[in-house]
């Protein structure tokens, strides 16, 4: 072929493929667009004061109250839970994969932990239905244990994946004359986990913190199925809770197109985006802080 | 007390393993013992009768299928090619800057998010109503953040020699990624796409308002036609049938089919990579 044409060849699909690279910052444009737009045509009908501050959400109530906080409490008490129970599983998890295991116990172990990773979440929700939910009746004597530790439990399962890579990959990522270095101070092997590996790779272990607290505040299914919906203020683990995103997927479906209820879902998903967005800059942040320190 | 702190220490950790294994163990026995016994040659390949008590999953199969096909249709191409751009053709300039900033903010959106954008965008504004095609669109925006940055990875893993190569015998820089560089990278770009695509086939959130519906008798369906799913039959046969108990059995069934249906890709990710690393 003559080099004129294929000079164009290479030229256009240059042109093509950058192309592509903006479609990406489109489809993010888009999504911050689509949830600004239907936000503000709420905030013209409900006053910003009254979402923020409001305990009630009862958008087909009369009069209808449109107040966040009780699913935004919702969403923050499932999350912590969820962190409570999948931290310190997670980060011993990964210290034993990283510090511990030989390579045979390894090559079981990590791809036991991906496969766990790839659980469809609406999975993991019904064996809330089937087994945590009658464990935590059986306990508590409650009806059908529906409620916001079940929705934790299952978030912990669903975020442990993450958690357990990101930190042993910043427990790796530590050099070996750290551990040497202890060892000849007369640190045992434990010690020198606690006082010099975890420490050196705190940065990269609230990295992966921060990845599962950011996939368990977005889970939708899980909490749709196993923490019972109430739409009141909850007052404990033990409550029926609603969260932000079950109240998306259970209203969208039934609202108007364009009315004030359509908006307020919007709206809601404004907060819930803005949440995940602090969380993972965060996130990145500490990344960056640990490839600061631990540049080669 | 000296001699139990060794114990201590290493039951810690023991304990911790112990109880994810445990836990991943739960989930798969219990859904394969009670999944088994449901699951029959007629219950893959029938439709659903008796008001979703009787009979089999088979839309909701051919439909996930589907879906996952649109979803592939989508995301693929573009994804490569945002990843071929990034990672062979831009500098180090604001706009590439703002691509991958952008990449990394989409893999962080909750899918519910890609939900209603389906709704706004796809069902709404370009007025194709909930079906098929608007629920693969939207499956399809989700996954492309990960086709991205997977596709990017394997790229990224070509010696910088096998293009210089290419280039110094005279090849356009386009030549020596469509001769040399992807298929080199192919078996590392294939793995991404299957994983990103198991991802999708399981998700629920983004279909529920784009086109998913609970029965539909036309299993085959079409583009611009609501179809069943397999994660939404399993929420609804779990949660909304009005015999919950008596349905409990084929929520089962339908969990253990797409558990097999996301495990079989992933091992086919396995397979893959277990193949390539003995010869590399």
């Amino acid at each position: 072929m003559e080099l004129r044409i294929r000079e164009n060849m290479d030229r256009t699909v240059r042109l093509l493929v950058k192309t592509t690279g903006f479609l990406i910052i489109t489809v993010l444009g888009g999504i911050f667009f689509m949830l600004l737009w239907n936000t503000v045509a709420f905030f013209l009908q409900i006053k910003p004061l009254d979402f923020i501050t409001g305990t009630q959400w009862n958008p087909s109530g009369d009069p209808a109250a449109y107040g966040i906080l009780s699913l935004l409490a919702s969403t923050c008490l499932v999350t912590l839970g969820a962190m409570v129970i999948a931290i310190p599983l997670g980060i011993g998890t990964a210290a034993f994969l990283s510090e511990y295991a030989d390579k045979r116990l390894k090559s079981i172990l990590k791809p036991a932990i991906e496969m766990m990773a790839a659980v469809p979440s609406v999975a993991i929700g019904f064996l809330g239905i089937v087994i945590v939910g009658p464990g935590i009746a059986g306990l508590t004597g409650q009806s059908n244990g529906l409620n916001a530790l079940n929705g934790a439990i299952l978030l912990a399962v669903m975020a442990l994946p993450t958690i357990i890579t990101v930190t042993e990959d910043a427990l790796q990522g530590i050099p070996n004359t750290y551990r040497e270095a202890s060892y000849g101070v007369g640190a045992s092997k434990w010690q020198t986990l606690i006082r010099v590996t975890i420490p050196a790779a705190a940065p990269g272990i609230l990295a992966a913190v921060m990845l599962g607290v950011g996939r368990a505040i977005g889970e939708t299914m899980t909490v749709l199925m196993a923490t019972g919906n109430a739409s009141a203020f909850p007052k404990g683990f033990f409550d029926s809770v609603r969260t932000i995103t079950a109240t998306i997927a259970i209203e969208m479906g039934e609202v108007p197109y364009q009315t004030t209820h359509y908006y307020s879902l919007f709206a809601i998903a404004a907060v819930l985006f803005l949440f995940t967005l602090a969380v993972n800059m965060l996130g990145e942040f500490f990344v960056n802080k640990y490839k600061k320190y631990h540049a080669p | 007390m000296k001699r139990l702190t060794p114990v201590i220490e290493w039951g810690t950790l023991l304990l911790t393993t112990g109880t994810v294994c445990f836990f991943l163990v739960v989930i798969l026995w219990d859904l394969a013992i009670k999944g088994a016994p449901a699951l029959s040659w007629t219950f893959v390949t029938a439709l659903p009768s008796e008001g979703m008590t009787q009979g089999g999953i088979f839309p909701a199969i051919m439909g996930t299928i589907l879906l996952t096909l649109i979803t592939t249709i989508v995301a693929v191409p573009f994804g490569i090619s945002c990843a071929i751009y990034l990672d062979e053709y831009a500098t180090d300039s604001w706009v590439t800057r703002l691509i991958r900033a952008s990449i990394r903010n989409l893999s962080g959106v909750p899918s519910i998010i890609y939900g209603l954008f389906g709704l706004a965008l796809f069902v709404q504004a370009l007025h194709m109503g909930t079906s098929l095609l608007s629920a693969g669109l939207t499956l399809g925006l989700l996954s492309l953040p990960y086709v991205i940055s997977t596709t990017e990875e394997a790229l990224r893993r070509i010696p910088a020699s096998t293009r210089e190569a290419a280039l110094a015998i005279g090849s356009t820089q386009f030549e020596s990624i469509r001769d040399l560089v992807l298929p080199s990278a192919l078996p590392g770009i294939m793995t991404g796409i299957i994983l990103s695509l198991s991802r999708a086939a399981g998700e629920t959130a983004p279909i529920l308002f784009t086109g998913v519906a609970f029965y539909i008798n036309n299993p085959t369906g079409f583009l611009n036609q609501e179809f069943m799913a397999l994660p939404y039959h399993l929420y609804m046969l779990s949660t909304q049938h009005h015999a919950i108990e008596q349905v409990r059995p084929l929520a089962y069934g339908t969990a253990l089919v797409l558990l097999i249906v996301v495990f079989l890709l992933n091992l086919t990710v396995f397979y893959i990579r277990h193949k390539h690393s003995n010869h590399a």
